[in-house]
């Protein structure tokens, strides 16, 4: 397992020393292998990642929900703390570490948040950003079935995110495996509005979210401040 | 002292001729209406509107739809967001097809947003006070809806002063901006077969949803 992670790592390390950027137009040199991942993603949350989330949006008690939610987002914090850090944004990092002591200690490891309760707020850093802030270009644009957009900088995050989680160390591979599969349906619900916005407004929904993906990332670097985007003309 | 005139005390007097002017002022001061306020006023307006009426709640479309157009859309200029989503495109576009542009992108965003409006109902919206130089005539206001149990939501407005009050141009929800978004739609739809492919598109995306 830990050779695979190995592998996984140097190939996006490959990916990321390989990548250029032009600022402006999104850079999405795998644009028709993308597109055919956007096909296959289609079916496969139409028919079972989407009908999974609204479901347990509509059956599973909101408190259960709520729980799942707060113990990723409880791990979102610790990395969110890491990453405040790495950016040297120390009062970020305070706010998220003191959230994770209070949530993990108080909240039943994570289970409640009492910290939002208490009106500390979230730092929402993670490692996509930190490589941003550091100047790291996004490099390629990717599409990945039942995980959604990303790039090559973001994805590197991510699996950095996922690799060095918490609860990889749980040891009992089932309930591991449930943590994950919940986490992963509790992601899906939280985007339940977004998509059938998506199918309303767009006119080729693989454009409207890459190019929406991108800005997303781009206001999240810069801690909603982007600089002002070039005028065309 | 209060003198009678006709069995109309002064002070009653006063206080009409007071109400007046006041209602004066007040016309006056709407056509001047901060641009902060107004986004404000209209939030405020719709978000009572559909808490109040059930039918709304329910998602009748019709009522849905009154509601977008007499109190959302007199406050955005659709001929500028078409216009900046468009590009370099836009004047390329003969004045027929900047027409029909106009038209299908308002049809577009309208029904978009009769699909999202009765999400809100349940949200509270936080409402950044405005910092800008007071003879500016573009700015972006920031509002925040707050969503029990999930992240707020930055919602910022990019608005120009025009001759007729202050005008949306472009909303910008979570650093997503809707201009710049459709400039990427846009341009593809362009680059595949011209501007009358585009309108083509709008056209079909249009009759093709509304019909369901």
């Amino acid at each position: 397992m830990s050779r695979m992670r190995a592998v996984v790592a140097v190939c996006f390390a490959i990916l990321l020393s390989a990548c250029a950027s032009t600022p402006g137009r999104p850079y999405d040199p795998f644009e028709p292998s993308n597109r055919v991942m956007y096909a296959i993603n289609e079916p496969l949350d139409k028919h079972i990642a989407k009908p999974i989330a609204q479901a347990w949006v509509d059956y599973v008690p909101t408190v259960v929900q709520r729980a799942v939610s707060n113990y990723v987002n409880n791990i979102d914090d610790l990395f969110s703390g890491i990453n405040g850090l790495l950016q040297g944004k120390l009062d970020k990092a305070g706010n998220d570490f003191g959230r994770v002591l209070i949530n993990s200690g108080f909240g039943l490891a994570g289970l409640i948040d009492i910290a939002s309760e208490a009106g500390i707020p979230r730092g929402m850093e993670d490692f996509g950003q930190t490589f941003g802030y550091w100047g790291i270009p996004q490099g390629p644009y990717l599409f990945i079935p039942l995980w959604g957009p990303t790039t090559v900088r973001d994805g590197t995050g991510s699996v950095l995110r996922v690799l060095w989680s918490p609860t990889t160390e749980i040891p009992d591979v089932a309930i591991r495996n449930v943590i994950y599969g919940l986490g992963a349906i509790d992601l899906r619900a939280q985007a339940l509005g977004a998509t059938s916005l998506i199918e309303q407004a767009s006119l080729d929904p693989y454009t409207f979210v890459r190019r929406a993906y991108l800005q997303r990332r781009e206001y999240q670097v810069y801690d909603g401040k982007p600089p002002p985007e070039k005028d065309e003309d | 002292m209060v003198v009678s005139i006709r069995g109309f005390s002064s002070a009653a007097l006063f206080r009409v001729v007071a109400a007046c002017c006041c209602a004066v002022t007040a016309t006056f001061a709407f056509a001047q209406e901060a641009p902060d306020v107004l986004v404000k006023r209209v939030a405020q307006d719709v978000l009572t509107t559909i808490r109040a009426d059930p039918k709304l709640q329910a998602g009748d479309q019709q009522r849905i739809r009154e509601v977008i157009e007499t109190k959302l859309l007199p406050n955005f200029d659709f001929e500028r967001i078409t216009a900046l989503a468009m590009g370099r495109n836009w004047r390329q576009a003969t004045p027929e097809q900047q027409k029909q542009l106009i038209d299908q992108f308002r049809a577009l965003l309208v029904r978009t947003y009769s699909g999202a409006l009765t999400q809100y109902k349940d949200q509270e919206m936080d409402y950044k006070p405005l910092r800008a130089d007071p003879a500016a005539t573009d700015v972006t206001v920031k509002t925040e809806v707050m969503r029990k149990g999930q992240a707020p939501v930055q919602i910022d407005y990019g608005m120009m002063k025009t001759a007729s009050g202050w005008k949306i141009y472009d909303v910008i929800v979570g650093g997503v901006s809707l201009v710049t978004n459709y400039r990427d739609e846009f341009n593809e739809q362009i680059k595949n077969g011209g501007v009358d492919n585009l309108i083509k598109t709008l056209k079909a995306k249009n009759q093709g949803t509304s019909a369901k």
